[in-house]
């Protein structure tokens, strides 16, 4: 089981996402600079979070064209599991490998705090998900640019195909308009492509690895994406 | 030649930032402003010399990197062609 984090000038979660997956995974992960063109074998690869080329133009625009998203690109294509956290996810609605876009903060307000999610029952990610990952989740979001827009007919397609991975939601598990920090449409807060492999989310599993991080939601949402990796 | 690219988003797209603006309009005490709707202008030098290409050029620009497809249209004038 190999693991590989991609690196582009700006990320800023890459090391977090490093420690969990050698937490979970036994191996530190390989670390891949956005200039390389040729993709470790790996697994699973992490689109980390942070601000890659300084979200020039649009958040993500640069880095979908960079080298090594090419061999990005191709082995999700191949079938290995991707999983895009924050600017991670915005890289891959960027190259198209997931659909809809990640736009401003209906607030206008970088937002950093914890928020409650939940995994929805009818997700082809994490299908075979253990109970640990049925309640509500707790793990921060740290972004400006995190409110999913996708048109109704896109939207009504990853509903009906189960591609809606992780709504926000309140600490109970009601998905409410109070309970959705960005204004994303329907409360979305992760997706995945059609083959349930390609997963991008807005909130940070790497950074709720331990409970002096304020806990440990996200380490179990890591172990779990791993152990069907096996 | 110059391109002068100019994206914009959809209608039906909510644009925070244009609210935004609208309301510190409307705090300077400009008032008659309906709505505000920001977007982008970026300007391309180019080496072609021909019109007919530099659209070529343009269009693939536009479509693959400058404009968002999804959320944005875009349109452009060309320089000195």
């Amino acid at each position: 089981m190999r693991a590989s984090v991609v690196v582009f000038p700006g990320s800023n979660c890459d090391r977090d996402a490093a420690v969990g997956l050698h937490a979970v995974t036994g191996h530190a992960p390989d670390m891949v600079w956005h200039g390389d063109s040729d993709m470790p074998h790996s697994d699973l690869i992490v689109l980390p979070g942070g601000f890659s080329y300084g979200d020039y133009l649009r958040s993500g625009a640069m880095a979908a064209h960079s080298p090594i998203m090419r061999a990005v690109v191709e082995q999700a294509k191949r079938g290995v599991t991707v999983l895009g956290i924050c600017n991670g996810f915005q890289v891959l609605t960027e190259t198209g490998l997931l659909p809809g876009v990640l736009m401003r903060n209906a607030s206008l307000k970088f937002i950093c705090r914890d928020v409650h999610l939940r995994r929805e029952a009818s997700t082809i990610a994490f299908a075979e998900a253990q109970p640990e990952l049925d309640g509500v989740l707790t793990m921060p979001i740290a972004h400006k640019d995190g409110n999913y827009f996708a048109d109704d007919e896109t939207l009504d397609r990853l509903e009906g195909d189960g591609r809606v991975v992780f709504r926000y939601c309140d600490e109970n598990g009601a998905v409410t308009p109070d309970a959705n920090p960005n204004g994303s449409q329907r409360g979305i807060a992760g997706i995945c492509n059609e083959t349930g492999r390609v997963i991008g989310m807005m909130p940070h599993p790497e950074r709720a690895i331990a409970p002096i991080l304020g806990g440990s939601d996200g380490l179990s949402l890591l172990k779990h994406l791993v152990a069907t990796l096996h | 030649m110059k391109a002068r690219v100019t994206v914009t988003l959809k209608s039906g797209v909510l644009d925070p930032q244009g609210k935004a603006i609208a309301n510190a309009l409307a705090s300077l005490g400009i008032s008659g402003v309906d709505d505000v709707r920001q977007g982008k202008f970026i300007e391309v030098s180019l080496d072609e010399t021909d019109p007919a290409r530099a659209r070529e050029t343009v269009e693939r620009m536009c479509r693959e990197l400058l404009a968002n497809p999804i959320i944005e249209n875009y349109r452009y004038e060309l320089e000195g062609a």
